[in-house]
This record gives structure tokens, C-alpha cells and sequence, in this order.
């Protein structure tokens, strides 16, 4: 077996095995599918059912069904009033809260709304109130009709939901496209590299002060090439984080999977309950056209294209970065030291991290595109500009080889800068130094 | 055939000069002291010789080809800074040094269990490093530096940090590779572990090589002509020599009844110094001073 094959397998499995891995792996996709889910838990309607006392001085209220599973006590408007209920509720402990329809004057709804109080123990939830917010404006809103001698049920079968689907102009056709979908993906996708990268290229980093504190580095060169020892370490790194990714893809898929299933079913429940009640038709009817546009989104972007370009430019960041953070390993004898040669390696990707809203406007635009093509921000900037569609296949190939092209050139500047760092120890080096090393024959 | 020969080269850095243009000759199945004070460009021509760094003009030869990094699977070396992976366990770490020797993973196994084996070390074969004293370490990295049954050994202070056992194990075992044929080169400063061990040596100093000859070549060239003299007597006895020596002490021990006479001659040897002295006084011991390693390595280095 080839020197170079030993030592990547070294520095995967050591890795692999390692607790941190394992934690990542499980935890990572956990995070992430938490990030998806819970959300959705939250705005599900999943809160206990309130118990509420209502004095309705109005009659707004009196004689429409409940809320959900909520309940609401009616008490009369004679025998209690603001002061008493109050009391009614904090003696008895069943009650969550109170709510105070004042009676109204001259038969104005708006009055009513205006003064209307939800008094609570605790936390009532801020669907319920939404809930009777939306209940009591369209009840009001029915007063007015009233008033004005329009009868709402008109009103009502006039009523039009409108959905425009977004589609995009390709050379196959057209295709359903989801901006905020596009957006997310670009974010999360060039967030994803700019964290792997500098999670990854810094293990590399790490190896390598390691190797020459412990001196084992002595030992090793005696055998292979500190050029063979340099790659091995990069690309046995490498594989973990691909591991690592894929294990993330993996899980989120069917997280994302459950996830969306979980969604739809109890959007579908909220459809049938909506037309039976009639009730936050226009929210639920408008919530299921957002969601079938994500899905159709989501099907509609090549998501395994996107899967392929995420992993060729988050390998290609990874090595253009990780070369140059093993030069930068070799050139210290501890970890405190590398600070002065870091801050210029981060900046560019965090430069660029900042520029994805920029980019986002106009995902075709000079400043995207030029930032697509410079190495040391490529990954991040093609990621955010993929997803938007429109790149041209010419702009791809271009961004792609000069990528290769950049991480061919920092291996080999940081092959030269590492086979001298790492045998030099006590002093610390300048960037005259590393000059100095890479002049070196 | 020499082990290794080396052709003018020299090694010159940013701001001082490493090595001048050095010919070393290291004789094959001989024990070869590499000798110098710190930083007289030992590590550099160790280093050389490894491929490790290249020098910046002329050439080495290993066993009478050009040397070429195929060759570095036929030297082994033990450099004097030297470490392990800390959180990786001993047998794993063995074998990964073991076959980046070029060995395969069967055969490396075999040969670490034989040297566990026979130094007693099998219980280390799932510790980790961190647990493991100096020594122990040092042990392994023997091991690993002789795993692939190099042609050529080079042991930079071998012994550091070795207790006296340890030491003459490792000594022992030394010597045993080179009975089986391979070439060492021991570079240390243990004058007394390069009497007893080395058939030839070379001294450098900044970076030139001042010294270097078998042990016996180089002792022998500097003989001073000191000659020492024991005898029974409370009291120094007046000694008469022949014309060409002189006697430039003649004491008391601090032994009760023994008195100790130098003797000075270039000219004359110890038969015949002490024909004319036998008859005059109670002879416990008589011997030429021939100058240490250590002595001819100070005076060498001071010149």
C-alpha cells in the first residue's frame, strides 16, 4: 500500500472513531432536523386547551361555537362586571384567564374592539389570541355589513383566494419556483461550506501542530515525503467531512420527509375543519398553498444537482483552505501562535458570507459573478447564486477549474512553506520567514 | 563498499552557514561515531543522508549507487527529537510506522509481536502513548526504527533518557544488528558509549569535519607520550630515566604506601621505559596514557 493511502486511512479513522464524530453525527442532523420541525410543532396548535371566562356585554361573542378545543365559560354581563370576574378568575384555579367584551355604545363594533381585554394567568399562547382576534374582527366585520344593509353571506360567496404560482422561464420550459425556498437554500447551503470548510481545513491545522509538538513529525519523515504525509492528511480529512455530510444529508432527508408528511396531514385536518367552521378560511387556505408551493419548490430545484455542486465546492474550499491552513500549522510550535496568519485566511470567506443578502438581489449580477469566479470566495458565492438558476454552464466550468486551479496552487505553495516549518522549531515565524521557506530549494 | 559516501556537500540557510563541503566516508558493517559539539551540522548531515533536506551542492552515495528515496526504505533512523502520536495506542501506532516502512500489514504485525515479545512489552500493545514513561517510549521507537531490518541504522542519542538496563538493552541489541551485516551510525555525546561501541568515528565542528579515522587510527595519533607509574613507597623515590624521558610528577598517592610518577618521552616506548624503571622501585602499574575520546574530542574542538 502506497505511504500516502496509510496515512489517509490513519487520519479518517482516527477521526471517525473519535467521540467528537459521533457526537456531531448524531447531533448535527438532530439540530438541524429540530431547526425544521419544531417550528412547525409550535405553530401546530399543539398547547393545552384554556379554560376562559367571557363576559360578553356586547353579545359579540354569545352563541358562536368555540375555538378549537378551547372552551369558554359565559358569564352574565348583569351580575358580573370587569372587577368581579377578575376576582372570579384568580379565586378559581380551572380558569386560564378572562375575556371583557365591554357593552357598546351606539352599536359601534370598533368600540367594542377597541376595548375589549384578555386578562390571563400565565401564558394564554398567542394563537389563542390571534384566534379571537380574527373571530372577533370578522364578526364585527359582519355588524358593519349589517349596518350598512349588505348582507354578509354576499360578502362571503364573493370572496376569492388568490395563489399565483411563481414559474421560471428555463430552456426546458417553465418550472414552479419559490424565491424565499432559493433564498434559504442559498444561505444555508453557502453557511454550510463556509462552517465545514473552516471546521475541517482548521483539523488539518490541528494535525499538524500536533505532529510537530509531539515531534512524532521526526519520525515520520524519515520514511515518506513530508509531501506525501501533507496530502494524505488533507485528503484523509477530507473523508471525514464527507462522511460527515453525507450522514447530515442522509438524516435530514428523512427528517425533511416525516417532517413534510407530519405538515400536510394536520394541514389537511385544518382544511376540513376550516369549511365546516367556516371560520380563518382565507389562513388555512392561504397556509396550504404556501406549503404546496415549498413542496413543488423543493421538487421543482434539482436538488441532487445542487447536492453534487455543494459537495465539488465545499471539497474545493476545503482543499484551497485546508492547504493553507496547514501551512500556517507548520509554521507555529502551538495552536496560540497561528492567530496573525488566520485573521487574512477568514476574511475572505467571511467577506463573502456577508455579501450573500448583496447577492441574493441580483444573483446574476457583476458583483455575484465575479465573486464566483475568485477562488477564495467561489464556493460560497456560486452556492448562493445555483439555486436562483441562470448561471450559465460557461460561468459553472470557469468558476469550477479556477477553483482546481486555486487549490492546486495554495498545495503546492503550502508543500513548500510546510516541508521547512515543520523541522523548524523556538522561533517564531513572520511572514518574511515564510517567504524566506518558500524560496527555499 | 562504504555504507555511505558523501561528496562535497554543504547546506547553507538564510543566515549562517549549516555544513562545508563535507566528505564523510562511513565503511559498511562498521560503527560509525558521529561526534560534535551542538549545532556543528550533525542533525544537517543526518539529514541529508535521509532526504529529509537536500544539500546544496555535490552528492551522497548509499552502498555505492546515488542515493534516491527508494534507499529510504533501507535506512533507519531515530532522530534525537523524537515523539509519538500521544492518543493513539501503542500496537496501533507501531503499526502504522511499521508499514509506512514499506511493510505490509501481515508481516508488519509479526515482527512488532516478536520485538513485544521478546522485550516483554505485550501488555503496552493496547496503551496509549500518554501512559507510557520516557523509556518505554523509547523502547518503541527502537523497535519501529529497526522494524523493516534496515541496511543502514542511524541512532541520534540513543540513550537519553534511558536508565543504565535499559540502556545496555538497547546497546546489546545494537550490536547484535550489526553482527547480522547492517551499518550504524551513532551520533551522541557519551564519549564512553563511542569507545565501547564505535570501530570508527568523524568529529565536526561548524560545520567542517575536523576529525576522523577508525578509534584505535585516531587515539594512536594522539598519543602525548605520558607514561604513569605506580609503586609501593611512603615516599617519592628519586627515579632515574633514560636521556630521552623525564619525569615531570612524581607524588604521593592519596593511598597510603603508593606513590604515582608521570613520565614524559616521545621518543622511547613502554618496554623500554620500564626496563630502566622495574629495577628501582615496588612496580604496582605501569601504562601509556593514551588520550579518552573524550579528551581528544575537547582538545579537538578547542583548537
Amino acid at each position: 500500500m502506497s505511504p500516502f493511502i496509510i496515512i489517509a486511512l490513519r487520519e479518517f479513522t482516527t477521526r471517525v472513531k473519535n467521540k467528537t464524530f459521533l457526537i456531531m453525527s448524531i447531533l448535527g442532523p438532530i439540530g438541524l432536523g429540530a431547526l425544521i420541525v419544531i417550528p412547525s410543532l409550535l405553530s401546530g396548535g399543539d398547547e393545552d386547551p384554556k379554560k376562559l371566562l367571557v363576559v360578553d356585554n356586547s353579545y359579540l361573542l354569545v352563541g358562536t361555537e368555540t375555538i378549537s378545543e378551547h372552551s369558554f365559560q359565559y358569564l352574565n354581563p348583569e351580575e358580573f362586571d370587569e372587577t368581579l370576574a377578575i376576582s372570579a378568575v384568580r379565586e378559581k384555579e380551572i380558569y386560564d384567564g378572562l375575556l371583557f367584551l365591554p357593552p357598546s355604545e351606539n352599536g359601534d363594533p370598533d368600540f367594542i374592539l377597541r376595548n375589549t381585554r384578555l386578562y390571563s394567568k400565565g401564558d394564554i399562547g398567542i394563537d389563542l389570541t390571534r384566534d379571537i382576534e380574527r373571530r372577533l374582527g370578522k364578526l364585527a366585520t359582519e355588524e358593519k355589513l349589517k349596518i350598512n344593509g349588505v348582507d354578509p353571506s354576499i360578502v362571503k360567496n364573493s370572496t376569492t383566494v388568490v395563489n399565483i404560482k411563481n414559474l421560471n422561464l428555463t430552456e426546458n420550459g417553465s418550472e414552479a419556483s419559490s424565491l424565499l425556498l432559493k433564498m434559504a437554500i442559498g444561505f444555508g447551503a453557502s453557511f454550510f461550506i463556509y462552517m465545514f470548510v473552516f471546521l475541517y481545513a482548521a483539523q488539518i491545522m490541528r494535525g499538524v501542530i500536533e505532529e510537530k509538538t509531539s515531534r512524532i513529525i521526526e519520525v515520520i519523515i524519515t520514511s515518506v515525503k513530508p509531501t506525501q504525509l501533507l496530502l494524505g492528511k488533507i485528503i484523509g480529512i477530507a473523508g471525514v467531512g464527507l462522511l460527515q455530510f453525507l450522514i447530515l444529508i442522509t438524516f435530514s432527508t428523512l427528517i425533511y420527509y416525516i417532517a413534510g408528511s407530519l405538515i400536510l396531514e394536520s394541514d389537511i385536518t385544518q382544511i376540513t375543519s376550516a369549511q365546516i367552521s367556516s371560520a380563518g378560511e382565507i389562513k388555512n387556505g392561504g397556509n396550504q398553498g404556501t406549503i404546496n408551493q415549498i413542496i413543488e419548490g423543493i421538487n421543482s430545484l434539482n436538488i441532487a444537482s445542487l447536492i453534487g455542486f455543494f459537495i465539488f465546492y465545499f471539497l474545493g474550499g476545503y482543499l484551497l483552505y485546508g492547504a493553507l491552513f496547514a501551512a500556517v500549522g507548520s509554521a507555529v510550535d502551538a495552536e496560540a501562535d497561528t492567530q496573525q496568519f488566520m485573521i487574512p485566511l477568514t476574511i475572505p470567506l467571511l467577506i463573502t458570507l456577508m455579501l450573500t443578502t448583496t447577492m441574493m438581489q441580483e444573483p446574476n449580477g457583476s458583483l455575484a459573478m465575479w465573486l464566483s469566479f475568485i477562488p477564495f470566495s467561489s464556493p460560497l458565492a456560486m452556492m448562493v447564486r445555483l439555486p436562483f438558476g441562470g448561471v450559465q454552464t460557461w460561468e459553472i466550468v470557469l468558476s469550477m477549474l479556477l477553483l482546481i486551479t486555486g487549490f492546486l496552487g495554495t498545495t503546492w505553495i503550502s508543500a513548500k512553506i510546510y516541508r521547512v516549518g515543520i523541522l523548524t522549531y523556538g522561533k517564531k515565524a513572520s511572514y518574511k520567514d515564510l517567504y524566506k521557506w518558500l524560496r527555499r530549494k | 563498499m562504504n555504507a555511505i559516501e558523501s561528496f562535497g556537500i554543504d547546506k547553507q540557510y538564510e543566515n549562517h552557514v549549516a555544513l562545508h563541503p563535507l566528505d564523510i566516508s562511513i565503511p559498511e558493517g562498521s560503527v560509525f561515531g558521529l561526534l560534535g559539539p551542538n549545532g556543528a551540522g550533525k542533525t544537517t548531515l543526518l539529514r541529508i543522508i535521509n532526504q529529509i533536506i537536500s544539500p546544496d551542492n555535490g552528492s551522497v552515495s548509499f552502498y555505492g549507487q546515488n542515493i534516491r528515496s527508494s534507499h529510504s526504505h533501507q535506512i533507519g533512523y531515530l532522530p534525537e527529537e523524537r515523539g509519538l502520536y500521544k492518543k493513539m495506542k501503542v500496537g496501533e501506532q507501531s503499526m502504522y510506522l511499521a508499514q509506512l516502512k514499506g511493510l505490509s500489514r501481515k508481516e508488519s504485525r509479526k515482527r512488532l509481536h516478536w520485538w513485544f515479545k521478546k522485550w516483554e512489552l505485550e501488555t503496552w500493545w493496547d496503551k496509549k502513548v500518554e501512559e507510557l514513561s520516557k523509556g518505554m517510549a523509547q523502547k518503541i521507537q527502537f523497535i519501529i526504527t529497526v522494524i523493516h531490518e534496515p541496511k543502514l541504522l542511524i541512532f541520534d542519542e540513543p540513550f537519553s533518557g534511558l536508565d543504565p538496563v535499559n540502556a545496555a538493552l538497547i546497546r546489546d541489541e545494537m550490536l547484535r544488528i550489526k553482527e547480522e551485516g547492517a551499518t550504524i551510525v551513532l551520533s551522541t555525546h557519551r564519549m564512553e558509549s563511542v569507545e565501547e561501541l564505535c570501530s570508527h568515528i568523524a568529529l565536526l565542528n561548524h560545520g567542517e569535519k575536523i576529525l576522523d579515522g577508525t578509534v584505535n587510527e585516531i587515539r594512536e595519533s594522539h598519543r602525548n607520550g605520558n607514561f604513569r607509574l605506580s609503586y609501593r613507597s611512603n615516599e617519592p623515590i628519586t627515579l632515574s630515566l633514560p636521556e630521552q624521558a623525564e619525569i615531570s610528577q612524581n607524588l604521593r598517592d592519596f593511598n597510603k604506601g603508593i606513590c604515582i610518577a608521570e613520565i614524559q618521552s616521545m621518543k622511547l616506548n613502554s618496554s623500554e621505559i620500564i626496563s630502566v624503571l622495574a629495577p628501582q622501585v615496588d612496580t604496582i602499574r605501569f601504562e601509556e596514557i593514551i588520550p579518552s575520546m573524550n579528551d581528544i574530542f575537547i582538545k579537538s574542538v578547542k583548537k
